[in-house]
Order: C-alpha cells, then sequence, then structure tokens
C-alpha cells in the first residue's frame, strides 16, 4: 500500500515562458477527504499560475484554519506560506503585504473562517483595499469539525444531518461588493474552465480580489437536499458570461459579438474578456452587479463568474501612501532616520 | 467516439503493453509481482505454462515485450523483462510435482511431429496431458532444434536446455532422433490423425557467385551450420583471423563463438549500416565487449585466394541512400576496395526455408517464395491434417514465435482431430478483479520506483573467452532482481471506470500524475486526441471513453503513459474509478495449471 504521488509526470507536458511544467507549481499530497471541491480549487491555482509563467518565490500564501486553510500545503510547495489563526487571516496578509509589497499574495479562507469567526477582519481587508487574491472555499459547512451549517448556508438546506438550517445565509460577494471590493467573482470548484481565468485575472487584479468559490463538501454537505452539493450547484447555476483572460503581449485572436461583450484593462495591460449573457449587465458598476445577483437569487440561481470589477482602483499602499520599496530593501539609515526625525514627528503632532 | 467496450478482452489486453508484444501472451505483470514476493517457482509456473522454456528464454528471446514496455515512454529503460524470467528460473524449487498429469489411457489419436524444436515440443507440451499419442521426428541426436544448434552455450547452458526440453519429453513420446523425415507422403501413408511439421529454416544463405567461393571452400563456412557444428562438438577449433559476414543475431553468435574457439583477430562486416542491422541492440553490445569491432557498409566483393588458400576478402564501401518512398539502396562511395586478411570466414547473411522432403505431389500448396500456404491462425496447410508451426510456418523468426505458433497449432489439431471447425477456437481466459483491499490500500504494490534499469552483471571477460560454455551474463542477485521487479507499472491492474456512479468533482483529474484523465465534450477520435490536457498523439495507444455523464460531457482517459498507480481510485469518493486485475491467458489445446 501506498499514498504517495509518483515523481513521473507526463513527458509531453507543456512548459511556460520560464520553461517550468506545472509540477514546478504543484505542493504535497492532499489529505482532505476524497472528492473534496477544495482540491479542484487547488488545481485551479495550479494551472492558473504556471500559466501566469510566476517565479513561485514570489507568491506568499496565507490562510487561517479549516479544511479550506490547509489547502495551501497541497498547491505552490516552491511559494512561501503562513497557516495563521482562526479567522485572522486578513491580518496577517495585512502585515506581509505592508512589509513586501512586491510578493503576490494568496488568501485562503473558509466560510467559516471568513463569515463566522473572521467576519470582521474580512470586512476590514475588503475595506483597506489589501492587493491580494481572497479565495473563499466556500461548501457551506464546517467540515473539519463535522459538518455544523456554516454562516453560509441557506436557509432550508440540509445537511447530511437532515435539519434544515433556519438562519439567513451571509453572502460573501454582495457583502464584498458593498464594503468597497474592486474585483468581486464567484466560481465552482467543479467548472474549471470558469474558474481558472478568473484566478488569473484576480492575481492580475492591482486591488482586493475576492473569488468565492462554492466547493461542496463530499462528506457532510452532498446530499440532495443540500444547496452546495454537486448536483445542486450543477442543476442551479447560471453564469454571467464567460471569462477569457488575455495577459499582456497577447493578442486577442477571438471574435466577439457585439453587445455582449465587455473589455477591461488590468493595471499590467493585461485584459479581461466577458462574453456576457445578458447585454444589460455592466461589470463596472456595482448597482448592476447586486441587481444581477439578487435577481438570480430570486429565482433560486446561484450567479457565478466575474461579478464586479473596478480596474482603476487605489490598493492600500497608494492610499496610505507607503515607501515604494519592500522594507527589507531599505537600509539602517532609512528604517531607524534618528531622534531628530523622530522630533519633527512629534512636533508636528503637537 | 463510442464508449469503450470493456468487455471485449482485446482492450484491456492492448493496455498491458508487454504481454500484447509477446507473441504468446505471456501474462508478464503478473509474474514479476511473484518474482518481487520471492514466488519464484510461482513466478516460473505461470511462465511455464505461457512460453514452455522459461529458462531459455530468460536468457535467449528477442524480448518484443521491452520496447513495448510503458516504462519505457515514462522514462528513458524498459523494465528487463527478460532478465526477470530468468532469475523465475534460476531460483524457483523442483515443479514436478506441479506439471500436469498425463494420461495412462491414451485417447487414440496419433499424432507426428516433425522436427524436435521450440514448436513441436510446444505442440507436445499442449497435447500430451490430453492424451495424445505422439511421435517425434529429429535428424539431431537430441531435443531443441535450434535453441541449441543455433545458440552457444556461453549465452545458454546446456542443462538448461535440457532441464526444459526434459519436461517434455518426460510427458512420454516416441522419439526418433538421428531420423531425417525424408517423405512426407511416407507419413501420411502412416496412420496419424495429424502431422505437425516444425522443421525450422535449415538452410543458411550462401554467395555462391561471389569469386572465390569455389576455391576458398575450405576455409568458407555457412553460418549456422558452422555454430551447429560447434554445439555438437564436429568442430573444435577456427583459424586466428575471422570475418563474420552478415549483421542478424546469428551473426552475432557467429563471431562470439569464434572468439572462443581459436579465434583472436575477429571481425564482423556487414553490407548495412550499424543502426540497421538486424542484430539485437543488446547483441551488438555484447559483441562490442568481447573486442569485436563491427565494421558498417561494406559489400563483400570477393574471396581472395592465393596458393589454393582463402587469405582475404575484398569489399567495397557504400552508403545508405533513401529515396523519396524512403526505399534504401546502398550506393558504393567510389572509393578503392578495401581489403580483410582472413584465414576463415562464416556467412552468417540470412536463413531459408527448404521442404526438399515435402513432394510436390503430397497436397501442400507452396506459395512463390516456396513457403506452405497456411491459414495465419490455425496454422492448417492446404492438406488438413497437416500443420506448421515455428520457422517453417512464416519464415525465420525466433523462440518465442515457435512457442506461439505451437500452441495454436496444438488448438488446431485437438479442434481437428474432435471432428470440429478448426477456425472456430475458443475464446481467451480472462478475469477482471478488484485489488482494493481498505483505504489507500491495495493487494498490490502501487507506488512507482524512480530506479532506472538495473544491468546484468557478466563473467570476467578473459575467462569468458576461454571457455566456450561458460556463460557470461551472471544474473541477478535476489536484491537486484526485487529492484528490477519494482520497476514494473504493474499495468494489467487496469483502470477501471463506472459512469454511473461519477459525480464529475475532477479529484481523479487533479490527482493524475501524468494528466491521463479528461472530462471533455465527445468528439471524434482525431479530435478528441487533439482536445486533451495533454494531447494524445501515440495513436498505438488507445483512448478509454466513458458514457455520457450528468453534464452530457464523457470521461476520456489516454492509455499511453498512465503509471497504473491508482490515485484516481484513491481519490475518487464515489467508487466510480477501480483497480482491477485484468488476467489474460491465450487459448490453449488445454488449461493446464492456471492460477
Amino acid at each position: 500500500m501506498t499514498y504517495h504521488r509518483p515523481e513521473f509526470r507526463h513527458p509531453d507536458l507543456p512548459t511556460n515562458e520560464l520553461g517550468y511544467t506545472k509540477k514546478q507549481y504543484e505542493g504535497a499530497i492532499s489529505t482532505l477527504c476524497a472528492g473534496c471541491g477544495h482540491d479542484s480549487i487547488s488545481a485551479g491555482v495550479i494551472q492558473a499560475c504556471f500559466e501566469l509563467s510566476i517565479e513561485p518565490h514570489k507568491v506568499a500564501k496565507i490562510s487561517g484554519i479549516g479544511c479550506s486553510s490547509k489547502t495551501p500545503t497541497y498547491f505552490l510547495g516552491n511559494s512561501h506560506g503562513f497557516n495563521s489563526v482562526h479567522g485572522r487571516m486578513p491580518s496577517v496578509a495585512t502585515g506581509a503585504n505592508l512589509a513586501n509589497r512586491e510578493l503576490i499574495y494568496i488568501g485562503v479562507s473558509g466560510d467559516g473562517d471568513s463569515a463566522s469567526i473572521g467576519m470582521g477582519q474580512f470586512a476590514h481587508v475588503v475595506r483597506r483595499s489589501l492587493n491580494m487574491l481572497y479565495l473563499v472555499e466556500n461548501n457551506g459547512c464546517y467540515g473539519l469539525t463535522k459538518g455544523q451549517d456554516s454562516a453560509t448556508a441557506d436557509v432550508g438546506s440540509m445537511s447530511k444531518k437532515g435539519a434544515a438550517n433556519p438562519f439567513e445565509p451571509i453572502d460573501l460577494c454582495t457583502l464584498a461588493i458593498e464594503l468597497g471590493a474592486t474585483f468581486v467573482a464567484r466560481s465552482f470548484s467543479g467548472d474549471k474552465d470558469q474558474l481558472v481565468p478568473l484566478i488569473k485575472a484576480a492575481i492580475s487584479h492591482c486591488g482586493f480580489a475576492l473569488i468565492d468559490v462554492i466547493s461542496p463538501c463530499v462528506t457532510f454537505n452532498n446530499n440532495s437536499s443540500s444547496t452546495k452539493s454537486y448536483e445542486f450547484v450543477r442543476e442551479h447555476i447560471e453564469a454571467t458570461g464567460k471569462t477569457d483572460f488575455i495577459p499582456m503581449r497577447q493578442e486577442i485572436t477571438a471574435d466577439y459579438e457585439p453587445g455582449f461583450s465587455q473589455e477591461v484593462t488590468l493595471h499590467d495591460g493585461s485584459v479581461i474578456h466577458l462574453y456576457k449573457k445578458d447585454e444589460n449587465l455592466d461589470v463596472h458598476s456595482r448597482l448592476s452587479a447586486l441587481q444581477a445577483i439578487y435577481k438570480c437569487k430570486e429565482k433560486g440561481e446561484i450567479l457565478t463568474g466575474l461579478l464586479y470589477l473596478d480596474p482603476d482602483c487605489e490598493d492600500l499602499h497608494e492610499i496610505i501612501d507607503t515607501v515604494e520599496k519592500p522594507l527589507r530593501d531599505l537600509d539602517e539609515k532609512a528604517l531607524c532616520p534618528g531622534n531628530a526625525s523622530l522630533d519633527k514627528i512629534n512636533e508636528s503632532l503637537r | 467516439m463510442k464508449p469503450t467496450d470493456i468487455k471485449d478482452p482485446e482492450y484491456f489486453h492492448q493496455v498491458v503493453d508487454c504481454q500484447y508484444a509477446c507473441p504468446a501472451h505471456t501474462p508478464v505483470p503478473e509474474y514479476i509481482r511473484l518474482i518481487a514476493q520471492q514466488r519464484y517457482t510461482d513466478a516460473y509456473m505461470i511462465n511455464w505454462e505461457s512460453n514452455v522454456f522459461p529458462g531459455v528464454l530468460g536468457r535467449t528471446c528477442d524480448r518484443p515485450c521491452e520496447p513495448a514496455c510503458r516504462r519505457g515512454r515514462v522514462e528513458s529503460e524498459p523494465v528487463a523483462i527478460c532478465r526477470l524470467k530468468r532469475v523465475a528460473a534460476d531460483n524457483k524449487d523442483d515443479i514436478s510435482s506441479r506439471l500436469p498429469t498425463i494420461p495412462s489411457k491414451k485417447n487414440g489419436r496419433k499424432i507426428a511431429l516433425v522436427g524436435a524444436g521450440p514448436a513441436s515440443l510446444t505442440v507436445a507440451r499442449d497435447l500430451a496431458p490430453l492424451g495424445y499419442e505422439l511421435t517425434i521426428f529429429d535428424e539431431q541426436p537430441v531435443a531443441g532444434g535450434f535453441m541449441r544448434s543455433q545458440i552457444p552455450a556461453f549465452r545458454l547452458p546446456e542443462s538448461v536446455l535440457n532441464e526444459e526440453v526434459g519436461y517434455i519429453l518426460g510427458m512420454g513420446m516416441v522419439t526418433h532422433f538421428n531420423h531425417y523425415v525424408d517423405s512426407l507422403k511416407g507419413l501420411l501413408s502412416q496412420d496419424y490423425d495429424a502431422i505437425f511439421v516444425g522443421s525450422g529454416a535449415p538452410r543458411g544463405r550462401d554467395l555462391p557467385n561471389l569469386p572465390g567461393r569455389q576455391e576458398g571452400d575450405a576455409s568458407i563456412h555457412i553460418g549456422i551450420d558452422w555454430l551447429s557444428n560447434v554445439a555438437f562438438e564436429h568442430i573444435e577449433k577456427i583459424g586466428k583471423r575471422v570475418i563474420v559476414l552478415g549483421g542478424g543475431n546469428t551473426a552475432m553468435d557467429c563471431c562470439r563463438t569464434a572468439r572462443r574457439v581459436g579465434g583472436n583477430e575477429v571481425k564482423v562486416i556487414v553490407r548495412s549500416p550499424f543502426e540497421s542491422m538486424k542484430a539485437s541492440a543488446w547483441e551488438k553490445e555484447d559483441a562490442i565487449h568481447e573486442g569485436i569491432p563491427i565494421i558498417e557498409n561494406h559489400v563483400p566483393l570477393e574471396f581472395v585466394v592465393e596458393k589454393g588458400k582463402l587469405v582475404g576478402m575484398r569489399f567495397e564501401k557504400v552508403s545508405a541512400v533513401f529515396d523519396e518512398s524512403g526505399k534504401r539502396s546502398l550506393v558504393s562511395t567510389g572509393e578503392e576496395p578495401v581489403f580483410y586478411p582472413c584465414d576463415e570466414v562464416l556467412v552468417a547473411i540470412g536463413q531459408e526455408n527448404a521442404f526438399p522432403w515435402i513432394e510436390k505431389d503430397a497436397g501442400i500448396d507452396f506459395d512463390d517464395w516456396g513457403m506452405p500456404v497456411l491459414n495465419a491462425q490455425t496454422f492448417q496447410s492446404s492438406s488438413a491434417k497437416v500443420f506448421f508451426g515455428g520457422d517453417s510456418a512464416f519464415g525465420p523468426e525466433n523462440i518465442i514465435t515457435a512457442v506461439a505458433h505451437g500452441h495454436q497449432a496444438a488448438v488446431s489439431i485437438d479442434l481437428f482431430c474432435d471432428g470440429k471447425q478448426v477456425n472456430q477456437r475458443p475464446p481467451p481466459g480472462t478475469s477482471l478483479l478488484s485489488q482494493k483491499m481498505g483505504v489507500h490500500e491495495w493487494s498490490y504494490d502501487n507506488d512507482v520506483t524512480t530506479d532506472l534499469r538495473k544491468i546484468v552483471p557478466l563473467v570476467e571477460l578473459t575467462s569468458a573467452l576461454q571457455n566456450r560454455t561458460m556463460e557470461v551474463e551472471l544474473g541477478f542477485d535476489i536484491e537486484t532482481a526485487f529492484a528490477e521487479a519494482e520497476r514494473c507499472l504493474n499495468c494489467d491492474v487496469q483502470t477501471v471506470f463506472y459512469d454511473d456512479k461519477c459525480i464529475e468533482c475532477d479529484a481523479c483529474v487533479d490527482i493524475c500524475p501524468m494528466d491521463c484523465i479528461n472530462f471533455i465534450e465527445n468528439d471524434d477520435e482525431p479530435q478528441l486526441r487533439q482536445s486533451l490536457r495533454v494531447k494524445a498523439g501515440n495513436i498505438g495507444q488507445d483512448i478509454y471513453v466513458s458514457g455520457e455523464l450528468e453534464t452530457g460531457r464523457v470521461m476520456a482517459k489516454d492509455e499511453d503513459v498512465c503509471l497504473h498507480c491508482g490515485l484516481c481510485a484513491e481519490r475518487c469518493p464515489t467508487a466510480a474509478w477501480d483497480m482491477q486485475q485484468f488476467f489474460y491467458q491465450v487459448t490453449k489445446a488445454v488449461p493446464l495449471c492456471s492460477k
């Protein structure tokens, strides 16, 4: 018996601009339950980072506590990682980001970690527009403690135990739009065609990017009466449209039908192309996004895809006008300017 | 694509590349696992049942399985299948109690076998347990055919051959050695119910029209005849300087034998470029290792004879030129002919079939090339009760092919004698069994080692060259054999997919180290192959396609480089994937000592 991932990979595996194959972006073998949606999200992150030709050592993965927060072990094994305190991933990410603004920050959290114990932290990291990808692996239950309903479980949804959830769910996407997030998307772990371009776009976005990924818990919440099961989500999924992510330097070759397509150029020059299902949706408008989400909800459907995007936002560093370099690149003189400088600051506050 | 029909035994059979490539379809992964478990006798019996001569083949097989081995596509080198077979043979216990019982009461049917080589012996092995009365004829004093006469003892010790030939002769049959059958009509006139011809390809090609051939005759020998004379100790030495003509395995055996019986300046001179020589790569390596140069691109012009004695040979230098259709021709470089001095020449440029003993009116049809007209599946000739096999059926091949022919001819003879249609053949024996033992637990070792192919140690060169019968290869020791056996990917443990259980969670796609598994819109095979995660360019390998799933997609798995590691089944929450061992046993006249 063994539970090791063999060393061999397909000999014809494609390489990216760095000459790496996907293997260089993998992590340890997953110890989550077989069939867990979270593993698909990890595979999505691996695929996205591979396709973006990101140097693995330029990524920091930060997580809280929970099944979802275990997953950074299972991807980007050559990147930095910090498995922090329950619900406190945003604080740690904020600190790390302020100290070194040159890394790409991927925060991984779950519905418990973000919508319950970490609710306050979530709200404030959104408000502060921290430049990061905030991935919520949302299964509507506490999988690590035997599947109790979480704060994102829908009213009436039943987990394996068979009791209907009586409480209103927290919708992290509408909340994030309300609180000023500049990139908000929802996706489904069972749809990598949608998820991977969204992750790539979110990583390329210079500001706070939330992707709320519905990720079925196969062990406790994948029964027919749950609204977060593979079957239910597949039957009730609705998408804002098809998202194409076109990295800068690359020519746009696809032929899009006018009216239904919306193109967004990001700060780094890459382009998000949304081929919309509904002509009236405007991803630059919070109102339009919220309307679309609520309309779907009324029909009992789950709206996925890119929901809202403001490409011209300012991130936390720009807002509070921090130093341009990572702190570790500053010399002693810059870091400890001396008594005279301190006096000057004190004077300005009197 | 249509859903793959896994109930067709040929589908999974083709996934087991080694077994499929083997003419006798020996269940290779099964016996390799047994070797790893140190169950050498069991491993030997699996082999014995399938290929009759495991000890012989473990040393001399042409190994069609190894170029096919999936490991060779995953890393650089295939599993050393052939030499593992030898490990089973070398380390087994006494097998006499496991041999089939031979009924004392015969079934009243008499079969004549012409030739006592691997094909005839296989027929005898398959028919004796059924009570057939067998009579075997051979012109040599002992059985073995070309395994004895043409394979030198330093590659195949006589004791190994005698043992395995002995298992068959010990089943009780009438043997007529030193008996050249000179008339088929004579045999037909006797009361045999069927006749099997396994008389080999006994005639070595010559260069009768090359200048000097007649004059130098005393020092010019036909390779296979010379090898046979050495084997039967009619010849004990050769001149110091020897030229071997030819680029096949016989040429390699000739030069290495010459090196041991007095030739200390032995050269192989071949018409074609080195790469396109017919000899197996390892046999060329062995010859070079023994200090024998292989001179390529030299076409013989004449035997140079002075004062009635052969003094050397003259060659024209050529180079290979390919035309638009890829056809090769050897074109003279225009240089002066080259002279190589020598005392003796061995001509090993190919073999031919010859049936001087089959009368024109014996009822056997021959084609334009002088070969008998046969049904390729039944080996039946135009004379209903005469069957052919081995080199005498379709021309010179090798031992394992002769064995494969023998099994099929035995099936035909048995059907024929029962008055049944010989082309309505019983199906192969197959089974498909789940290997799941529990969580993370499979009944096979699914860990994939990164070990590279182990090298078989050799006897020290100087002593090897002093003794014609000293076996050169030492074989693997137990530890090395285990490490080599662990390199096997267990391709017979199949990934079986149940589409009705799949919830399309992608867990198998995410875990598969080789990106074999896809959930995708169905399409025609060429388009589907292009749209997989990694394009499926190896069209010799199938795509396993499921029925339509809930989302309208299908599962499509490229079998090409699957490691059979079982992680897809391990990570599947609904057991839609399972690892099941597929056992395939070729149709034989009799199931002997099956699993």
